[in-house]
């Protein structure tokens, strides 16, 4: 009786240490547009990313249409003029934490590393390098990033007439609080 | 052998579960809405289904030039300006009122247009947008007709049922069944209630410009006595949209821009010229 228990606790704390990968499901990401003219900014609460504690891949998928933005007319421009979410409903990032030897996700602490990969918008892909946080509490873990995007790197037309009202540099800021 | 089966099953979800099953798996199961069937709250000179949202006030300027087999000294009708002005607003997320004023009759205005259904896929499914539009309307033309004519007898109003289905990116279609109630009307012989169908469609050519065309059928009066000849509106033109603003282009055979002028009481003629060149713009503010 004493054996199988300890058989089964042993085969259960192997379970947890071949799971590497990290899951989230309440991953927040939002931009921010400054102009002179008007400032934009628009929230996605439902990006969801895989991250790999093992290797250091890390992948983050959202929907353009769950940004949500204050104004409704500007949320449906967004969508049908801009990213075009009906023909690209998706946008993504997959890559590498560059340094994962100065990150221990076993032990509290912040880490930062630089985050390299494939970041994908409106359909065009581009090689992207960022750094990144890693935050580790309770054995629970929390990556942020933020980095800038142009909207004209992923052929995201604005017409003249509203150019004074988006800016050039867009700030994109990612929160993926990890659940394992 | 079980055990391995079963440990198998366990544990393939954990291992296995990409990207794309983790973010259907968080969106998946939502409502999602129907948007931007149609660009502005008319489709030419009637409305769409669409509204404005909550806290946003959309302030319009439509307007017709007169009709182009006026000739030359007319200037093709450009010499004739009729305007219709009006602030429309969005009090909640399914119910828009408005304020206008036309030169038409030098007519007052109200609006009010509840969304009842709202297109969508996902959880719950529906097949059409539904809106029910109601307006009155008050013209206030000096009467110098020698008996007395009070308020209600300058008073007209609409209600109108209107039912659009977005096909695809490009393609929108309405229908309108309507009815028009005059209190006063030309002549004895004329029908103070009219009943019509309208129809309009969007097609979307670019990113921001898209081919409007709007039709309203009135059925004639069973006794056909009407004192005036008037015809079907018909309307065709563009939607050019610039972020903020919507500019609408149009050729139609009516004159007036409210519902009670243009299916009741069109008298411009396709056939033989009577065509006005006409644009509204529309500008949104967002109040909260």
């Amino acid at each position: 009786m004493k054996k199988i228990f300890v058989i089964l606790a042993l085969l259960a704390s192997i379970n947890v240490a071949a799971a590497p990968k990290l899951v989230s499901k309440t991953g927040h990401v939002w931009f921010y547009s400054h102009t002179p003219v008007e400032d934009i900014e628009a929230h996605n609460r439902q990006s969801v990313s895989i991250l790999n504690t093992e290797t250091g891949e890390i992948q983050i998928s959202i929907l353009i249409k769950s940004f949500e933005f204050k104004v409704a007319l500007m949320q449906e421009h967004f969508n049908e003029n801009y990213m075009e979410s009906s023909k690209f409903p998706k946008s993504s990032f997959k890559g590498n934490i560059v340094h994962l030897d100065k990150v221990d996700f076993t032990k509290d602490g912040t880490y930062t590393s630089d985050v390299a990969g494939d970041l994908t918008i409106h359909g065009v892909v581009k090689k992207v390098t960022t750094s990144g946080t890693f935050e580790v509490k309770d054995g629970k873990v929390t990556a942020k990033a933020k980095f800038i995007v142009s909207p004209k790197d992923y052929e995201i037309v604005i017409p003249s007439l509203v150019e004074s009202k988006i800016a050039k540099e867009i700030e994109i800021t990612v929160e993926l609080p990890y659940t394992e | 052998m079980y055990f391995f089966i079963v440990f198998l099953i366990f544990s393939t979800p954990v291992f296995a579960q990409d990207i794309d099953d983790l973010l259907e798996e968080v969106t998946g199961n939502e409502t999602e809405y129907t948007t931007a069937t149609f660009k502005s709250t008319r489709i030419i000179s009637g409305h769409s289904i669409e509204r404005m949202p909550i806290g946003q006030l959309d302030f319009r300027i439509s307007h017709r030039f007169g009709e182009f087999n006026s000739g030359a000294y007319n200037l093709w009708g450009l010499d004739q300006a009729n305007i219709h002005f009006s602030l429309e607003y969005g009090i909640t997320n399914w119910l828009m009122v408005g304020l206008g004023r036309g030169t038409y009759e030098k007519t007052y205005d109200g609006l009010v247009k509840m969304t009842i259904l709202r297109q969508s896929k996902g959880d719950k499914v529906m097949p059409v947008s539904l809106s029910y539009l109601t307006t009155m309307a008050v013209n206030s033309l000096r009467w110098d007709k020698p008996y007395e004519l009070n308020f209600w007898n300058r008073v007209s109003y609409v209600h109108q049922i209107l039912v659009a289905r977005k096909f695809n990116e490009r393609f929108s279609f309405e229908i309108n069944p309507t009815y028009v109630h005059r209190n006063m009307v030309g002549t004895e012989m004329d029908p103070n209630d009219l009943w019509a169908v309208g129809a309009g469609a969007r097609f979307k050519l670019t990113k921001r410009i898209s081919l409007n065309a709007e039709y309203y059928y009135v059925i004639p009066p069973i006794h056909d006595y009407r004192s005036s000849k008037t015809y079907n509106p018909l309307s065709v033109g563009f939607d050019i949209e610039t972020g903020g603003h919507v500019f609408q282009l149009h050729l139609t055979n009516s004159l007036a821009m409210i519902e009670k002028g243009f299916i009741g009481e069109t008298t411009g003629q396709w056939t033989n010229g009577g065509i006005h060149l006409g644009f509204n713009i529309t500008r949104v503010f967002a109040l909260k």
